[in-house]
């Protein structure tokens, strides 16, 4: 097992610089600096500007000096704003995406297992159709479509939640997180009650879920404790492009709800052409999802005694 | 049937059997018309795209005017306003079907894109196989970890944002699957029995891959292709609402959901219409998508 985690980190690291690589180089040849949107300056000026971000180095130099810099975590300054470092940008974003990444995840998983089950076990009845409806309409609308109009509905004609907005003023309160991390968790629900109902199917139908009733265990514990441990390997597959979709996903929520989190630092930073930082949140997100499909992965292994390590 | 049949009705019944040859796509259109939910979608989606095509030259208003005194009225009859207007004193009906034909146009011109990167990719690594295939597939395991949409932002923003950079750009995004499909049908079809009993008819190589390969092919790509369009169309609706898709005098269903979403306080109908548009589109692909698959694999749900 240790020899199959290093091998999957030296893949990784190759697949990281790929994304590194990528990202610096489609910046760097943009027409358009990061300093030409502010009032004009003297040439003079400009140049010592450029000059103390490396930047008047030949591309390839900066290239390796990031690269050199990056294997010591160091993400850089920004651009824009002079008195902060990328570290220092993402670390005040972070918190709030990853709270609602969490929660948006465990929301997922728990409504998605118990809706997907329900629908399994109440096959072909109203119950089932009502899930795999709800499961339809949860995947084909996106959550640009769907947070604007719950915060439309609950927010404004019901007036029961805040509809947006964690300033300051405000924290992270509960309340204030409830809409988002519903739309967020939305489509995730739908895709895992679909999965779990299709494996739950299949597992209630199999002989030892048959040996454990006819043993004599109560319906409850046969599903808990045996039919439960074996329907739930798919979902465990699907966690890591879950993540991946998750993070995708907080960009716009963080848009329509106005959350201070990664995704609208990104996209900030990508129109003001702030390369250090978009730099950092591409390689954060992109680490991210390596590294939640590699632990995916090891949990489904752990999980399932057929898959050996090779 | 009756169950007692004479063996003259046996007889002709396979006279009649032996005639009328079923292909895999008479088999799969019988398949497909059974499906109501299929057929409705098929049926909605045509409406819709001659809405989107004809709508726009027919409908009393035109998408760009500006009423200069109808600024966000709710939908109204009087001067058929029947969505209502914007924050603009546009026509909300007309601005719908352009956003809807634009986001069509999103959706098949970069579907196709990644038909052609992904058939092309797929078909020659199944085709070649060895080293060269494990190559290649190696390639679309590494790019399918990558967090694909942080680089089409990056790429609006760096080079502009025009309508065919769009296209390309999302359509080079999403050719992975579509690779994957065909390199998979394309090993399995080369060793298939059928093909090898063809070989050994002494049916000709050309032959083979008309009668055989493409139709066997053809397939699931045609599924992917239907199921990959709504998924286009949310991309690009992802960037418009960034405000990084199409740009004004342009607009797509994307860009008229995210500017609803911001006057949605005062003039709700601006978001409803539009997401409205959206999810029936999407759910029509979706439909047709799912009932091409049972459709044309039954085995495949």
């Amino acid at each position: 097992m240790i020899g199959y985690i290093v091998r999957r980190i030296l893949v990784a690291i190759p697949t990281l610089l790929v994304i590194i690589t990528l990202a610096f180089f489609m910046m760097r040849f943009a027409p358009g600096g990061p300093f030409d949107l502010e009032r004009p300056m003297p040439e003079q000026t400009r140049q010592n500007l450029l000059a103390s971000y490396g930047m008047d180095q030949p591309v390839a130099k900066q290239y390796v000096d990031y690269l050199v810099d990056l294997a010591q975590f160091d993400l850089g300054p920004s651009l824009k704003f002079r008195d902060k470092t990328v570290a220092q940008i993402i670390s005040e974003g972070f918190p709030v995406s990853a709270t609602v990444g969490l929660l948006s995840m465990a929301l997922a998983v728990l409504v998605g297992t118990a809706l997907g089950s329900l629908a399994a076990l109440r096959q072909n009845t109203s119950v089932d159709y009502g899930v795999v409806g709800f499961a339809t309409v949860g995947i084909v609308i996106p959550p640009f479509v769907v947070g604007p109009i719950l915060a439309l509905v609950v927010g404004i004609y019901l007036g029961w939640l805040p509809s947006g907005g964690l300033d300051p003023r405000h924290g992270m309160t509960l309340e204030r997180l409830i809409l988002p991390v519903v739309t967020l968790a939305l489509p995730q629900i739908a895709i895992i009650s679909r999965l779990m109902r299709a494996s739950m199917i299949e597992v209630i139908r199999s002989n030892f879920i048959r040996t454990a009733r006819a043993k004599g265990l109560s319906p409850f514990a046969v599903i808990t404790r045996h039919a439960l441990r074996a329907a739930i390997l798919p979902l465990v597959s699907y966690l890591g492009p879950a993540t991946a979709a998750l993070l995708t996903g907080s960009i716009v929520i963080e848009q329509v709800f106005s959350l201070p989190g990664v995704g609208r630092q990104f996209v900030f930073a990508a129109l003001q052409r702030d390369y250090t930082v978009v730099m950092g949140v591409v390689i954060l997100y992109a680490s991210l999802i390596i590294l939640l499909n590699l632990i995916a992965d090891l949990l489904y292994a752990v999980l399932n005694p057929k898959v050996k390590f090779d | 049937m009756v169950l007692t049949s004479t063996p003259q009705d046996k007889a002709e019944l396979m006279e009649q059997s032996a005639v009328k040859g079923r292909s895999l796509w008479d088999d799969a259109r019988t398949r497909l018309l059974r499906n109501k939910a299929a057929v409705a979608s098929l049926i909605l989606l045509g409406v819709l795209v001659l809405l989107a095509l004809i709508g726009p030259l027919l409908w009393v208003h035109d998408s760009t005017f500006i009423y200069r005194d109808k600024v966000q009225i709710a939908p109204t009859l009087t001067d058929l306003h029947i969505f209502g207007t914007d924050a603009q004193g546009r026509d909300l009906f007309a601005r719908v079907l352009v956003g809807l034909r634009m986001s069509l146009m999103v959706g098949v011109v970069a579907t196709f894109v990644s038909l052609i990167i992904g058939v092309t990719w797929g078909a020659t690594a199944g085709f070649v196989g060895g080293r060269i295939d494990q190559l290649m597939m190696r390639v679309v395991d590494i790019l399918y970890s990558l967090p694909f949409i942080f680089f089409v932002i990056i790429l609006m923003v760096v080079f502009g944002r025009n309508i065919i950079l769009i296209f390309v750009a999302i359509g080079a995004v999403e050719w992975l699957t579509m690779a994957r499909i065909v390199r998979g049908q394309t090993i399995s079809l080369k060793s298939m029995e059928f093909v090898e009993a063809a070989h050994a008819a002494g049916v000709s190589q050309s032959a083979i891959i008309r009668r055989h390969i493409v139709p066997n092919v053809l397939g699931p790509v045609v599924v992917y292709v239907t199921l990959t369009i709504p998924v286009v169309i949310l991309a690009e609706s992802f960037l418009s609402f960034l405000g990084l898709g199409v740009q004004e005098p342009l607009t797509s269903l994307g860009n008229l959901i995210a500017n609803g979403a911001r006057d949605m306080e005062i003039a709700p109908w601006t978001l409803i219409f539009p997401a409205l548009t959206m999810m029936l589109t999407l759910f029509c692909f979706n439909f047709i998508g799912d009932g091409l698959r049972d459709a044309i694999d039954p085995k495949d749900r």
